[in-house]
């Protein structure tokens, strides 16, 4: 049986389809989440999408943290669920204190679209394992608000405990500290960053297939345990 | 609520009350319309409604007149493909499937003017809405943009507000913005034009209209709260009728531009999905320009039915709103449907979901009247058709300007040109690094490309493609317009904006279906400026017919004049095709060393209006000629060697002419390619000429002769002219330059930034 991937819809969510074609398009089986139902319909790993949740309108993912759905999902990912939160969801995550610090307007004080490349600081996550660490990815990042900020001692605690996942590398977009573009809980289950994977599993459509690898890494999990 | 509110029964019993028809821009014989209409005078609310009614903006009362050519000269390739034609909120064109596609610009260059981030961010709600109005789930925008001198006061006060209110509503509402165009030119310095576009996706069984029929059935009001915005004029009547008290009072500062909520519009767009998935309406319209006036006298009026509406119903944001003042609220976020009694309780449910507040105000019925009602009081009374289709329609006098013929006796052929190779160089660079030509991604990387996830062209290629369905089938756009060629010749502008969108939409390997466009000119009481309205409207009408791709629908801005100054006449044309499979889009950027690299088409000695001489400061001459055969089968040789596999690279030749398009070509692939220019020809003109009817193919080694029969077979001249070669790292022009790619990347790149950041 194929893993069950739930990707949550809050109002305002944008990359919602999205994230399940990149689901489906990596092999497993993507189920819609509606922010109004206390309800995790039993499935096996959760995507938070990008997008607008609420409209962003009092702070970016502040409203979306209070969803129904949310006291789900922040309890079941305290419990090791494996969660990835992608732009609006890398904000609601932080929102909702599953990951450290917080994500502020872009430095260059503009909405900034373009092919990001990364660097995978650790494939030692649930999302990342099927990377090698070190590894360079190029994936879309598209946001107004990705400047990733925390004070000194939380991020030499992340640097520390080997938890910033993903860097910028070259021109850092957005002013985020220390170049980081993602990070992870202690248990490695919960993963946040605002660069868009889903926007690159196909030729077609994205700047590389390197965001496939977000996707696969859960799912060899999930079949392995 | 003491306020006094002028009743039809007020307007019965005293007739001879003084209107300020005036101050709301309708002329006195228009007035007496209203009144030979009503057999009495209007009431203030029927005043205020037939005011905006009968707008340029609304009524096209200038624009009618010429605008019927679209629906006289149709091409037979129309009955095939159009399943709704101009006249709804937007055409709806046939591509296959069982699924349709509908598609229309509009301007909000005013707006944007006054205040530009609201301006152009309500810009793109608006036009999303009339998609959505159509029964269709809107998949992309485009944005084609007009500024005055890219380092004018003026211009940085505007553009990037602009830019930013584009990119912060079209974001919030995760629409890709796949194109557009920015252009600079002095004449746009007080009159920016902010056109926007937008595409959306409808199966053959979900398309809607705006009538509002069968007797008995609700009228749903839904969305936003209706508030202040928007209203401008009309606050004169408010004042009219009431007292403010302390004279500075709220009614007369309304503001005259709306203010966008992006996230209103999201939640309206899956709303009303669900609502046509279900098949909860019955007839649907969006309100924008003249809100609930139009909307309601519309929907009657498409419906031949008649229609009653408790105005006091109507949720407000501000409590104070006079009726007047509601009827022409344009508050943003507003949609309008008839819901048979049946279904009102799922319609209803639908928008709980989405958090859309929902409210019936009214009623169809067969009376044939349209009558509106503000606590227990009837305060409009009037036959819907008179208000929303038989306003005035003006044939407004029109000549040749005087002018003409001397601009067009000033060719270009005076400006000293450059010759030796450096010369040719130091110009292939000034161009890549003028405004209109240098890299915008300064402007398009504020816009999200990727949501959807089926983008897969976008800018700077020749046009946007998206994908519509799982198998592969996508539609391309592109937008066009050159305002310099139609001062030159308005007739000949509009047939090269629309030849040069056509061409864009082939070149990418799209087949070529329909037409929308946004017609951007001065004042329409001006007699030259009536004139180039009139060529304009013409030439596209000929040739939409000669390139068998119908006008859909479109939107005319006048008024884009500062005192005595018009802006350029700017038609801008967008094209929309459909490609069976998108695997086989023609991308602009070269690949393969050894690929070999065509010119389609021929070159003339042609700078008329090109930007080598707009760089120089000079305007006159001709307009490049026109040969729509030649474009018909450039276009079917792009399509049909994309189909057989035999291109791995394709882009247009227009402004700044084929050194331009090379050197864009090697910056979008990274690689060089050596060229070498035809005997016989000036390197400058063969280099820089804007001749339309051209395109740059590349090929394959092993598909050449494939390649070349086919051009042989069309009677197209075809002429090698370079072999891709990433060795080099440069454009090489044989004989004459090399350029580095960082250098010219250098140029191009640099210019915005230096200019805006």
């Amino acid at each position: 049986m194929s893993a069950r991937i739930g990707v949550v819809t809050f109002p305002g969510s944008l990359d919602d389809q999205d994230a399940a074609r990149a689901v489906r398009i990596a092999g497993a089986q993507a189920v819609s989440l509606w922010h109004g139902d206390a309800d995790l319909k039993g499935v096996d790993a959760v995507v938070l999408p990008g997008g607008f949740s609420y409209g962003d309108y009092l702070r970016c993912g502040a409203i979306a943290r209070f969803a129904p759905v949310m006291q789900n999902v922040i309890d079941a990912a305290r419990g090791g669920l494996p969660v990835l939160g992608i732009c609006n969801g890398f904000q609601v995550l932080c929102e909702s204190h599953l990951l450290p610090g917080a994500l502020i307007r872009n430095d260059v004080r503009k909405f900034v679209c373009r092919d990001q490349l990364l660097r995978v600081e650790t494939a030692n996550t649930a999302w990342t394992s099927d990377f090698a660490d070190g590894q360079e990815i190029l994936i879309p990042l598209k946001n107004g608000e990705g400047g990733f900020v925390a004070d000194q001692r939380t991020l030499d605690q992340l640097e520390g405990e080997g938890r910033v996942v993903f860097r910028y590398l070259h021109d850092n977009p957005n002013g985020s500290y220390r170049d980081i573009a993602g990070i992870t809980n202690d248990r490695g289950n919960v993963v946040g960053l605002m660069p868009h994977p889903e926007h690159a599993v196909e030729t077609l459509t994205g700047p590389s297939l390197d965001g496939l690898g977000f996707f696969s890494s859960v799912i060899s999990q999930l079949v392995d345990a | 609520m003491t306020r006094h509110v002028d009743t039809v029964k007020d307007a019965e019993t005293t007739p001879e009350t003084d209107q300020p028809y005036a101050d709301l821009g309708l002329k006195s014989d228009e007035y007496q319309l209203i009144r030979e209409h009503l057999d009495r005078r209007p009431t203030s609310s029927e005043l205020a409604m037939y005011s905006v009614m009968w707008s340029e903006h609304c009524s096209y009362k200038s624009s009618k007149v010429h605008l019927r050519q679209f629906g006289e000269k149709v091409p037979a390739e129309a009955k095939d493909i159009l399943l709704v034609g101009m006249g709804e909120n937007a055409g709806v064109v046939d591509v296959g499937n069982d699924l349709a596609v509908t598609f229309k610009i509009e301007s909000h260059n005013h707006p944007s003017y006054v205040e530009p981030y609201q301006g152009a961010a309500t810009g793109i709600g608006g036009i999303v809405r009339d998609i959505l109005t159509m029964g269709a789930r809107p998949v992309a925008v485009m944005d084609p943009l007009r500024f005055g001198p890219a380092d004018a006061p003026e211009t940085h006060r505007v553009l990037p507000g602009i830019v930013a209110g584009i990119g912060g509503y079209g974001n919030c509402l995760g629409l890709p913005n796949i194109g557009g165009e920015v252009v600079f030119d002095p004449t746009y310095i007080g009159n920016p034009l902010v056109n926007a576009l937008c595409v959306g996706v409808v199966p053959h069984d979900r398309i809607q209209l705006s009538a509002a029929t069968g007797p008995g059935n609700h009228v749903v009001l839904f969305g936003a709260k209706t508030g202040g915005d928007g209203i401008g004029g009309v606050s004169v009547l408010a004042s009219e009728s009431f007292d403010d008290g302390d004279g500075s009072g709220g009614p007369n500062k309304r503001p005259s531009v709306q203010v966008g909520d992006p996230f209103a519009e999201k939640v309206l767009i899956e709303a009303c999905q669900e609502l046509f998935e279900q098949q909860l309406v019955v007839g649907i319209q969006d309100l924008g320009g003249a809100g609930i006036s139009c909307a309601t006298s519309e929907m009657a009026s498409n419906g031949d039915s008649g229609m009653h509406v408790w105005l006091d119903r109507v949720p407000l944001r501000d409590s104070t709103l006079a009726p007047e003042e509601i009827l022409m609220s344009e508050s943003q976020e507003r949609m309008c449907a008839v819901v048979a009694p049946a279904k009102l309780d799922a319609f209803m449910a639908v928008c709980r979901k989405w958090d859309v507040e929902a409210v019936v105000i009214g009623e169809v019925n067969d009376s044939g009247r349209l009558t509106i009602e503000w606590h227990g009081d009837q305060i409009v009374d009037v036959p819907p058709k008179t208000v929303a289709h038989d306003g005035p329609v003006y044939e407004r006098p029109y000549a040749r300007p005087i002018w003409q013929d001397a601009l067009q006796a000033d060719a270009p052929t005076k400006l000293s040109r450059p010759s030796s190779g450096d010369e040719l160089r130091e110009t292939l660079l000034s161009l890549l690094g003028s405004p209109n030509l240098a890299s915008k991604s300064w402007v398009t990387d504020q816009y999200d490309r990727y949501v959807l996830g089926n983008t897969v062209l976008a800018q700077p290629e020749d046009s946007g493609i998206v994908r519509i369905n799982e198998d592969g089938l996508g539609i391309a756009i592109s937008t066009d317009g050159n305002g310099r060629y139609g001062k030159l010749d308005p007739y000949a502008g509009a047939q090269l904006a629309l030849a040069e969108a056509y061409r864009n939409v082939a070149t990418t390997g799209a087949k070529p279906l329909a037409v929308t466009n946004c017609l951007n000119f001065g004042s329409p009481e001006d007699s030259d400026v009536m004139w180039q309205f009139a060529e304009t409207t013409r030439g596209l009408a000929d040739a939409c017919l000669q390139l068998g791709v119908p006008v859909t629908g479109g939107n005319v801005s006048f008024y884009n004049q500062t005192g005595e100054t018009a802006i350029l006449p700017t038609p801008v044309i967008g094209v929309l095709g459909v490609i069976d499979d998108v695997a086989r889009r023609t991308p602009m950027a070269w690949d393969a060393d050894g690929d070999s690299i065509w010119l389609l088409g021929e070159t003339a000695d042609e700078f008329g209006g090109s930007e080598w001489a707009h760089l120089r400061g000079h305007l006159g001459g001709l307009p490049p000629k026109v040969d729509l055969d030649r474009e018909r089968l450039i276009a079917e040789i792009a399509v049909a060697a994309s189909r057989d596999g035999l291109l791995t690279a394709a882009h247009d030749v227009s402004v700044g002419g084929l050194g331009v398009s090379l050197a864009e070509m090697a910056l979008r692939s990274g690689k060089g390619a050596r060229i070498f220019l035809p005997d016989g020809l000036d390197p400058f003109v063969a280099l820089f000429a804007e001749s339309a009817g051209r395109i740059v193919f590349v090929v394959p080694r092993s598909e050449e002769f494939r390649f070349t029969d086919m051009c042989t077979a069309r009677g197209v001249p075809a002429a090698r002219i370079g072999v891709v070669d990433s060795e080099l790292g440069g454009l090489e022009v044989q004989g004459h330059f090399i350029v580095p790619i960082d250098e010219m990347r250098t140029t191009s790149e640099a210019t915005f930034p230096a200019l805006f950041d």
